[in-house]
C-alpha cells in the first residue's frame, strides 16, 4: 500500500475534501437561504426558480458542465466579463470544481430543506411573530432548530455528492494532475492510462469516505436530531 | 374490471413493441459484420471519409470506429475490449500491446506520419516567434495534451523538454484528455496556445498555427496499425489495413495533411 501512495493521490485526497467542504459550505448558506425562501413564500416566478435549480439533479453532469463553460469560460458572458476586469479566468482551477460541486449539489440541500423547514407547523412562526420576534429571530430560533433534522439531511448529501462530482467538473476544470485532479478524476485517468493499482486504492478509500459520512447522518438521524 | 383488462392489453401492447424492437435490430445486426477499429483521435476525420468505401465494397460490413487518446485505448484492449484493429499515434503505445502478444506481428505496418505544431486562437493572438516566448507573462496558459495517454502531449513534452523548458512551464500546462480536446481548448481560446498535429490545425479554422515544431526534438510522429490478435474477424480487419494503404486512400490522408508512413 505505501509504494502506490504517491503525491499525486495525496494531492488528489486533500483537494477532493477541500473542494467538498468549500461548495458545501457554500450549498449550506445560499442554499439554505433560497430554501427558506421557498418554504415561506409565495412570489412570481418561484416555480421557474424551483426548476432551475432542480434541473442539475436530473440532467447529466456533463450538459451542466457545458452550460457553465458557456457561462464562465473565457468568451462566456460572465467568464468574458471577469477576463476584462480581472485578467483571470476560472476555468482548470481548483476554484471551478468548488463551483461545479456547488451547482450540482445545490438542489439537494434546496429539496430537502425546503421540505424540513415548510413541515414546521405554520403556528409556530405565527406565534413567534405574535410574541414580537423579528423574521430573522423567527427563522434562526424557531424554524431552523426544528427543521435541523431535516437541514443536516441536506448538508450531508450535498457533501456526498461534491466527493463525488465528475462530469461537470471534468468540463469546467479539467483533469490536470497537481491542480484540479480531484478523486473521481484521478480514478478516470488512472483506469484510462491501465494504472489499475492506484485506481483501486482511490476507489476503495472514495467508497469508504462516502460511507462514512452516510453513515455518521444516519446515526444522527436516529440518535442526536431531536 | 374494465380498467384492468385495458392496463394489461396496454402492457402486452408494450411488451410486443418491444418485443419487435428487439428482434429487427438483432436481425439487422446479424446480417453484416462488423469491424470495431479503435484508432487515434487525430484521424477522426480522414478514417470517417473512408469508411464508406470499405463497407461498400465488402458488403455487407459495417465499421465502428472508436477514436480517443492512443493510450487509452492501448489501455483498453489491455483489459480486453473487443477490438478488431488498432492504430495508434505512437510507436510506444504499439510496442506495449505488442510486448504482451496482444497484436499479430505480421499485420503491423506503418500507416502515415504527422507533424507537431503551436497553435493559437485567431482572435485572440498572442505573440509567439520563438520556443522561448512560452516563459513569457503574457502566456499564461499552455495547453497540450497529458503526456499519461495522449502521444500528442508525449511529442509536446518531448520538445519542451529538448528546449530545456518543460520544467520552467509546468504550471502553465493544461492537459486535454486528447489531442482533439487541446484543439477545442485553443479554439474557444479558453487558452493561449496549444500543441497539436499539423493536420488538427488544418481542419479548425479557428486556429492559426504560429510555428511548426523541428522533428529532431521529439520522436518520430508515426501510426502505426495492426490487427489485435483476439480478434474474430482477423482476415477482414486485415483487408481494412491493406484497404487504407491503397493509392488513392494514400492520397486522401495526403489532403488531410498526413505524410506518407516510412
Amino acid at each position: 500500500l505505501y509504494t502506490v501512495m504517491d503525491e499525486q493521490i495525496w494531492f488528489s485526497i486533500k483537494l477532493s475534501l477541500l473542494v467538498s467542504a468549500l461548495s458545501t459550505v457554500f450549498v449550506a448558506l445560499i442554499g439554505g437561504a433560497i430554501a427558506y425562501l421557498l418554504a415561506t413564500r409565495e412570489f412570481k416566478g418561484k416555480i421557474i426558480l424551483e426548476v432551475l435549480i432542480t434541473l442539475p439533479l436530473i440532467m447529466p453532469p456533463t450538459v451542466t458542465g457545458y452550460y457553465l463553460i458557456m457561462i464562465f469560460g473565457r468568451n462566456g458572458f460572465l467568464g468574458k466579463l471577469l477576463y476584462e476586469m480581472a485578467g483571470w479566468s476560472i476555468m482548470f482551477t481548483w476554484q471551478a470544481a468548488v463551483l461545479a460541486s456547488f451547482i450540482i449539489s445545490l438542489p439537494l440541500m434546496v429539496r430537502t430543506t425546503q421540505a424540513a423547514i415548510a413541515s414546521v407547523d405554520i403556528t409556530m412562526r405565527d406565534s413567534a411573530t405574535m410574541l414580537g420576534y423579528s423574521e430573522w429571530q423567527t427563522a434562526l430560533k424557531v424554524v431552523i432548530p426544528l427543521a435541523k433534522k431535516g437541514i443536516m439531511a441536506g448538508v450531508v448529501l450535498a457533501f456526498a455528492r461534491a466527493m463525488g462530482e465528475f462530469g461537470a467538473t471534468l468540463m469546467v476544470a479539467g483533469n490536470i494532475p497537481g491542480r484540479t485532479s480531484t478523486m473521481p478524476l484521478a480514478i478516470y485517468s488512472y483506469a484510462a492510462s491501465g494504472d489499475w493499482e492506484k485506481a483501486h486504492l482511490l476507489a476503495l478509500l472514495l467508497t469508504l469516505t462516502s460511507g462514512l459520512f452516510l453513515f455518521l447522518a444516519r446515526q444522527y438521524e436516529i440518535k442526536g436530531g431531536k | 374490471m374494465k380498467n384492468k383488462m385495458l392496463t394489461i392489453c396496454r402492457n402486452k401492447a408494450w411488451f410486443l413493441a418491444l418485443l419487435v424492437i428487439f428482434l429487427t435490430a438483432n436481425a439487422a445486426a446479424g446480417a453484416e459484420k462488423t469491424l470495431l477499429v479503435s484508432a487515434a483521435i487525430s484521424l477522426k476525420d480522414v478514417l470517417t471519409k473512408l469508411a464508406p468505401d470499405f463497407e461498400k465494397k465488402n458488403e455487407p460490413v459495417k465499421i465502428v470506429y472508436n477514436f480517443a487518446g492512443s493510450g487509452q485505448l492501448r489501455a483498453q484492449i489491455e483489459s480486453g475490449a473487443p477490438v478488431d484493429v488498432f492504430i495508434s499515434a505512437s510507436a510506444g503505445d504499439m510496442d506495449k500491446l505488442s510486448q504482451q502478444k496482444m497484436i499479430m506481428a505480421s499485420s503491423r505496418i506503418n500507416l502515415v506520419a504527422n507533424r507537431l505544431v503551436l497553435i493559437v486562437n485567431k482572435k485572440q493572438p498572442v505573440a509567439l516567434s520563438d520556443m522561448r516566448d512560452l516563459i513569457k507573462n503574457n502566456i499564461q496558459r499552455i495547453a497540450i495534451g497529458n503526456p499519461a495517454t495522449v502521444p500528442a502531449g508525449q511529442y509536446a513534452k518531448d520538445a519542451l523538454s529538448y528546449y530545456k523548458l518543460y520544467d520552467l512551464l509546468t504550471s502553465k500546462l493544461i492537459l486535454g484528455e486528447n489531442v482533439r480536446q487541446v484543439l477545442d481548448y485553443v479554439a474557444r481560446g479558453e487558452v493561449d496556445c496549444g500543441f497539436v498535429y499539423t493536420t488538427d490545425a488544418l481542419i479548425e479554422k479557428a486556429v492559426a498555427i504560429v510555428m511548426d515544431i523541428p522533428d529532431n526534438t521529439h520522436k518520430p510522429i508515426i501510426y502505426p496499425a495492426a490487427v489485435i490478435y483476439s480478434s474474430g474477424n482477423a482476415e477482414l480487419a486485415g483487408q481494412f489495413i491493406r484497404f487504407l494503404q491503397e493509392p488513392e486512400n494514400t492520397r486522401i490522408f495526403k489532403e488531410y495533411g498526413f505524410e506518407q508512413g516510412k
